[in-house]
């Protein structure tokens, strides 16, 4: 007799990075049904686009995603770069490639030790991070940010490399940076346990890789053979060499290899990008952007973003369309969850690196009442009460805070 | 195939039912057509040319809802768009699920955001909205504003 049960993983959980809701349906060990929910996370950035200028939109849509913080703004400036078929000067190609190139390094090592966490490897979890973090300083002095480069403007890059700093970058990527991802390739690939967990798990078959046209690693652990930064090139990826890795398995070791080998391509396509970094302007300053249809995509660490924009000849979109991957990746769920157990449930879930902040961006957060529950007014009052309680803790009086703080914080 | 052979079997496969043919750039080609043909089309481009769904884009006129579907022939860096256009009044158009399941998603997203009626989806209920959202709110139609959405202060 048969057993079904329904177990449901999220939405909210004190354990869960991000609001996420599986439901899984299980058959004593064995998965037998998956059925995933998104929606808890909305901040309506198209509607919001639609009200902001193409220049304030690159802003916008960098707080799309903290880990894919300039896959967005490169897609977007592509896409109105597209309208008008613009000409950007090549040292802007150049330092886009280098922020994007940087941005796959640190969320690769992010979802390698991630990955380690769920595995119960909390090793590999202290290490990546650790690593991780030498990236930051690099994208740190070039942007001014860990995170949120706002580097991107359409028609050229906001900042410039400053080149007496480039032995430093280089420095880092090549002294530190390169002996770690060498020691997490052998640590990683040749673990016998790790090979023993990972091999054979949630596999996805290359016809249902098409079939649910799934993204980036996702996609070329199944030997489906697609990276836009190959196919149709933009910023600097065709002046660089470099080769896109390709696994064939499709279960989890095949899409951890991937993530583990890109790391060295990203380090390849950083030196020659680097090197080759030619001098003359970084932005061509448009002026106007003409009505039509733009399309602009970039390769980020999970997959192919593609933004969609519509031009009516004024200074802001009439629509504005963001697809990011795991929107793809999702669904796959069904064919590589279904007949596994719960104990691999997790890391195949996690396998395709999953952003639900990147996936969610569609409504207005709304309640029962149409109101929305938590807004910006309340969040800097949370915020203006917590310094004011530091404060107090610290044993500065009412009238030193007040005084601090410009008013007094009920 | 390369790309002048790609852009060539597909004018001569359907001819008369291209309403309208633009080649934006090397790059981007835009058709028009009948949203009666769009199965046709999407299974052709997807199972025979070996494209890639990419994603859709709805967009909000007075009078119509404009779909774009975006599929990508990567081997040429090509994105081929199939544009139709849905009357509101009768904003109904076939489900590509049949021809990819990778249209799934995007097609209940323009479903409750924009409120196309996908006929054939076979897992047609909320993906982003609550469940008890209002049922003729569309969010991403031109009239849903959103300074309508009072911010309480609790």
């Amino acid at each position: 007799m048969s057993h079904k049960v329904t177990i449901p993983i999220g939405p909210y959980h004190p354990l869960q990075e991000e609001p996420e809701f599986y439901k899984l349906v299980v058959d004593g060990e064995r998965v037998v049904d998956i059925d995933v929910r998104i929606g808890w996370n909305h901040r309506g950035i198209e509607k919001l686009s639609e009200s902001k200028s193409f220049d304030q939109s690159a802003y916008l849509v960098e707080r799309i995603c903290g880990i894919c913080s300039t896959s967005h703004p490169i897609a977007f400036v592509n896409a109105v770069e597209d309208i008008d078929e613009m000409e950007v000067p090549e040292r802007a190609l150049y330092i886009r490639t280098i922020t994007g190139e940087l941005e796959r390094l640190h969320s690769h090592m992010l979802w390698l030790g991630l990955a380690g966490h769920f595995l119960g490897y909390n090793t590999v979890f202290m290490w990546a991070w650790r690593y991780r973090e030498p990236i930051l300083d690099v994208l740190e002095a070039i942007s001014g940010n860990r995170n949120n480069y706002a580097m991107m403007k359409p028609g050229g890059v906001r900042r410039d490399i400053d080149n007496s700093e480039i032995p430093y970058y280089k420095k880092v990527i090549n002294d530190e940076l390169l002996p770690a991802v060498e020691m997490f390739k052998g640590a990683v690939l040749d673990d016998p346990v790790l090979a023993a967990r990972l091999k054979g798990v949630g596999v996805l078959k290359h016809e249902d890789a098409v079939d649910y046209s799934v993204l980036g690693p996702t996609a070329r652990a199944s030997g489906y053979d697609i990276d836009v930064r190959r196919d149709e090139p933009y910023a600097a990826y065709d002046r660089v060499d470099w080769k896109v890795i390709l696994q064939y398995e499709g279960d989890v070791f095949a899409k951890a290899v991937i993530r583990i080998l890109e790391m060295f391509e990203s380090i390849k396509i950083l030196n020659q990008c680097f090197d080759k970094l030619p001098a003359g302007p970084i932005d061509c300053k448009p002026k106007h952007i003409s009505p039509g249809d733009g399309i602009g995509h970039h390769e980020a660490p999970r997959g192919e973003v593609i933004h969609i924009v519509r031009s009516d000849g004024t200074n802001r979109p009439v629509r504005h369309k963001v697809r990011a991957p795991t929107f793809m990746n999702f669904p796959s769920f069904k064919k590589t969850v279904v007949g596994e157990t719960i104990s691999d449930a997790t890391i195949i879930l996690a396998a395709i690196d999953p952003c639900y902040c990147c996936t969610e961006r569609l409504t207005a957060i709304d309640h029962k009442k149409n109101n929305i529950v938590c807004g910006a007014e309340r969040l800097i009052h949370l915020s203006q009460h917590k310094t004011w309680d530091l404060g107090k803790s610290m044993g500065f009086s009412d009238s030193e805070l007040t005084k601090k703080m410009g008013r007094k914080i009920e | 195939m390369d790309r002048s052979a790609v852009i060539a079997s597909i004018k001569k496969k359907f001819g008369g039912k291209i309403k309208r043919f633009q080649e934006k750039s090397s790059k981007r080609v835009y058709i028009d057509l009948d949203r009666k043909d769009i199965v046709e089309f999407a299974s052709y481009v997807f199972k025979d040319l070996e494209a890639r769904f990419n994603t859709a884009t709805a967009v909000d006129h007075p009078e119509n809802i404009e779909i774009m579907y975006h599929f990508n022939v990567d081997r040429l860096g090509l994105i081929i768009t199939l544009r139709i256009y849905a009357p509101k009044d009768d904003c109904a158009v076939e489900s590509l699920v049949p021809v990819a399941n990778a249209v799934g998603w995007i097609e209940r997203e323009m479903h409750e955001l924009f409120g196309v009626e996908f006929k054939g989806h076979p897992d047609m209920k909320p993906l982003l909205l609550p469940d008890d959202w209002p049922k003729d709110k569309y969010p991403m139609r031109k009239e849903f504003s959103l300074n309508s959405q009072k911010e309480s202060s609790r």
